[in-house]
């Protein structure tokens, strides 16, 4: 028993550390659980930099910089991506980055250009997006709803799902909209007139697209779900047979979607700057911008990338999407969700 | 008056020579685990609570903080105290069922009741709803059957599926717990009883249930402590409407970043914890009773009387229904077709299929974080195996210390059961505050996933290992002595068949609880060794359904992992072993 136990214990450390990464230099970048990239991609920038990419998830966008910020004194990594518009503030204020005017800045329109002192990058941006089941419209003959007025009207009561802003980001995404839309003294009236149709509220989008919203696999009760505009392309792309059309499209009247956008920045106190300053412009270079959409489907901020097909035919970017400035974000947040958990949860 | 030289070096020999015997020895078992438990549980448990709770950061915690604890304290007692006493209602008769009676089936149908334990709640939660949901099979069903236009069943996001899903995890406790030490009850003292003339129930009220007494705590306590911190099945079937303190811990900590906050909590959290530990040790200590253990053999029959044909089929009924029920609706829809074009139609083929099985096998997308399923149960074993091994060296000698219990073991005895208790999310910001530099730069390697589910499983591997080693009786070992054997050679011939079954159930929980846990929300993960549950997450966080149907294949595919391994080892198992 005792040497069967060894040997097990044995292997399995040799197994693990014949894994682990060799290499002449490791740059490690911390990312949130959304991140993904194509394998020929990352080899093409770790041969050309003698490098290898070491990347290390730590939760959704929140908890991922929560991590940093703990052990900002002794860095994890070299590299950190995954803050959003909606926590850059926190971000900022904790001093993790070191700035960095990448060369490539020079691609990205200005409206990602969200701090000027170039710490934080902007790599992507998305749209969250109320995303409605074609069929069960085309079933019952329901016009679509076109803002977010419509939704408190009877003909659409009981069939919008939403997640809990705090513990999800699309959710947060959806109340920053509303909060944009009807300000800050207003938004909590149009909530409860949300309440009173009967929205449904759950943790996560997980939760929300895979078991509530009918247009998914799911096929749940609500086929209109809080979502991103890129999720009928996904819908498309990974169908169980080959779909003629996606199943799913997204409203985009004026402030039914929040912009996101992503970034990107080095950590201060690498000891590996120039490489880590070579795998930020890496991640705003036309190779990763175009590699991007089909892995994590988010939108390129570089405006030499060109879209997939798929991102052409089935998805769309918002028009008119709301936006609201990050400082604005970061001094009520918190306040805005425990206000809206009072009128919506209590 | 002086001391020679040589009277002081006598006197010093002798003062280290007391001071080994009676300080050292007792001391030595303890050393493996409370090194492991100090430094990978208390030092960043600390060092964490430190950061939310130093004097500074407590003069932000205001008045409505207090009462966020206090509400969310209330409705975690009340949850978890509702969802005890259903998992017992439940868990006794099924411990009844499987300790007395010889069924066809019947390891089936334990393996069956054990399987949840180990299943992540994502999993568990997609099954709920697949069979409950206001889509699921049951309402559809009742909608079919009765005409009706909404679904007449809302049981998601309400307290009756957290009560039920409790059950549903925590049964097997109970099983197995109470279930061990009915077995090895001594039916003499029943038979006793009823011969002098006690009709059954009052067999069972003034016998059997005393003697039941301290397994049946022991059950309710580890449930209780289940139910206490429980975090995904709030989230995910409770729904927002309801918040633990964990659930609390996690936002706080992770999205709201108010470090004092979630510090209090699961400060308030631990410390009920150890409360209740400190109550059951008393408790058990108490009461316990000692009597001559029983193969387990002896006290198995056959349903005669009608009645017990009645609680036998009804039972096994009941059990099959709740346990297969849930579980059978992930396989079902891994090799099922819902998705097809639909586009405006509205119309939903429905077939068979295997290809959520064999895309598993592939990686259309050249992602870089691809995994093959192959892959990722080899992640899974080799963690669990780790486990297994350092559980059993870390919590061999505590058990053996624990057996014949002195003032030491008392006073540390609560202690064990902490890391149950502990917030896994505070734990695991703790780990990056204390692991994230040289010498021990742990945060970012794939050995902290094992050292992490040693944490659990310890407490468990030490509450299998205790009563067998304390059973053995003394007379034997000396026996053997006078008759010329030497020490080691007692420990392999009286002690070793002893406490060997003990030691396989042992490892059972240590493997179970290494191959469910699902940690990752307060980990930093290595996205290269991802284990089997982690590797179901990441297919239900993308849209579409190919990547929910491999979620499901791969549930399907852990599922069979941890079936063939619970049957394995109780093949192993000789028959009328202990468990747990």
């Amino acid at each position: 028993m005792k040497r069967f136990l060894l040997i097990v214990f044995l292997l399995t450390a040799a197994l693990l550390s014949a894994c682990s990464p060799k290499g002449p230099v490791t740059l490690t970048v911390m990312t949130h659980d959304s991140f993904a990239a194509s394998e020929s991609v990352i080899t093409a920038f770790e041969q050309a930099n003698n490098v290898k990419v070491v990347f290390l998830k730590s939760g959704d966008a929140g908890e991922a910089l929560n991590k940093a910020i703990l052990s900002k004194e002794a860095p994890l990594a070299d590299v950190f991506y995954g803050v959003d518009n909606t926590f850059l503030s926190r971000a900022l204020e904790a001093g993790i980055y070191e700035a960095y005017a990448s060369p490539l800045l020079a691609k990205i329109p200005a409206e990602f250009l969200l701090d000027p002192q170039k710490r934080a990058l902007p790599v992507d941006y998305g749209d969250i997006c109320i995303n409605y089941d074609k069929a069960y419209f085309a079933a019952h003959n329901l016009t679509l709803p076109a803002t977010l007025e419509d939704l408190i009207k009877p003909e659409y009561k009981n069939l919008l799902v939403v997640e809990n802003p705090a513990t999800s980001s699309p959710g947060l995404g959806f109340l920053l909209a509303t909060v944009k839309h009807f300000g800050p003294d207003g938004y909590l009236d149009y909530w409860r007139s949300l309440r009173l149709n009967g929205v449904a509220v759950v943790d996560g989008w997980g939760t929300a697209y895979s078991t509530n919203f009918s247009g998914s696999s799911g096929h749940g009760p609500q086929p209109l779900v809080v979502s991103y505009s890129s999720s009928p392309a996904a819908e498309v792309i990974f169908a169980t047979s080959r779909l003629t059309d996606a199943p799913t499209a997204s409203i985009l009247g004026p402030d039914t979607c929040f912009r996101q956008v992503e970034f990107v920045g080095i950590l201060k106190g690498t000891p590996h700057l120039k490489l880590a300053q070579k795998f930020v412009d890496f991640m705003l270079s036309q190779q990763f911008q175009e590699d991007m959409p089909l892995q994590m489907f988010m939108y390129p901020v570089n405006q030499d990338a060109n879209l997939p097909q798929e991102f052409i035919q089935y998805a769309q970017v918002a028009p008119q999407p709301a936006t609201l400035d990050p400082t604005v974000i970061a001094a009520s947040r918190d306040k805005w969700i425990a206000d809206w958990t009072a009128v919506v949860l209590h | 008056m002086f001391l020679s030289n040589e009277d002081t070096r006598t006197k010093r020999i002798t003062k280290v020579r007391v001071f080994v015997s009676s300080w050292l020895r007792p001391v030595l078992p303890w050393m493996g685990a409370s090194i492991f438990l100090g430094l990978f549980f208390f030092y960043p448990l600390a060092r964490i609570l430190w950061l939310g709770l130093n004097p500074a950061a407590l003069k932000t915690l205001d008045l409505a903080s207090f009462l966020l604890a206090s509400h969310s304290l209330l409705f975690t007692f009340y949850q978890a105290a509702l969802s005890t006493l259903l998992t017992l209602g439940l868990g006794l008769p099924a411990a009844f069922l499987f300790a007395r009676y010889d069924f066809h089936g019947k390891s089936l149908l334990r393996a069956l009741t054990t399987i949840p334990f180990m299943l992540p709640t994502v999993v568990v939660a997609a099954g709920f709803n697949a069979l409950l949901g206001p889509r699921g099979w049951v309402n559809l069903g009742m909608m079919d059957l009765f005409h009706l236009q909404s679904a007449p069943i809302t049981i998601v996001g309400t307290l009756g599926v957290i009560l039920l899903a409790h059950v549903f995890y925590n049964t097997t406790i109970v099983i197995r717990l109470v279930g061990n030490a009915l077995s090895h009850l001594d039916p003499s003292l029943e038979q006793a009883a009823r011969t002098l003339g006690a009709d059954p129930p009052r067999v069972l009220n003034r016998v059997t249930l005393p003697l039941l007494r301290p397994s049946i705590l022991a059950a309710s306590v580890l449930v209780f402590i289940f139910d206490f911190t429980s975090f995904g099945v709030i989230l995910l079937l409770g729904g927002p409407g309801f918040s633990t303190l964990e659930v609390e811990i996690y936002k706080q900590a992770m999205q709201i970043f108010n470090l004092p906050l979630a510090g209090l909590l699961s400060l308030i959290q631990l410390l009920c914890t150890l409360a209740f530990s400190i109550l059951y040790s008393r408790i058990v200590r108490r009461t316990s009773v000692t009597s001559a253990p029983r193969a387990a053999g002896t006290n198995l029959h056959t349903a005669r009387t009608f009645r017990q044909k009645l609680f036998l089929r009804g039972m096994s009924w009941l059990l099959l229904a709740l346990f297969l029920l849930p579980l059978i609706s992930l396989p079902l829809r891994s090799l099922t077709r819902l998705e097809a074009d639909r586009g405006e139609r509205g119309q939903v083929h429905n077939g068979l299929t295997t290809d959520y099985y064999t895309e598993l096998f592939v990686n259309p997308r050249d992602s870089i974080f691809y995994v093959p399923p192959f892959k990722a149960i080899c992640n899974s074993l080799g963690y669990a195996a780790l486990t297994v091994v350092l559980s059993l060296a870390l919590g061999f000698p505590v058990a053996l210390a624990l057996a014949h219990p002195r003032r030491l073991e008392r006073l540390l005895d609560p202690f064990l059961m902490l890391p149950l208790g502990a917030s896994a999310v505070t734990l695991g910001l703790g780990f990056i505050v204390t692991f994230n530099r040289p010498p021990l730069a742990l945060v970012t390697s794939p050995l902290l996933v094992p050292l992490a589910h040693t944490l659990i499983a310890l407490p468990f591997v030490i509450r299998s290992l205790q009563p067998a080693l304390a059973s053995i009786p003394v007379r034997l070992r000396q026996a053997a002595a006078s008759l010329g054997a030497s020490p080691p050679r007692v420990w392999f011939t009286v002690d070793w068949p002893i406490v060997r079954r003990a030691t396989l159930s042992a490892a059972v929980f240590a493997f179970t609880v290494s191959l469910g846990e699902f940690g990752a929300s307060s980990l930093v993960v290595r996205p290269e060794y991802p284990t089997l549950p982690i590797a179901i997450a990441r297919f239900l966080s993308q849209p579409g359904g190919m990547n929910y149907g491999q979620a499901m294949a791969m549930a399907t595919v852990l599922m069979v992992v941890c079936g063939i391994g619970i049957l394995l080892i109780e093949r192993l198992r000789l028959p009328g072993a202990g468990e747990f």
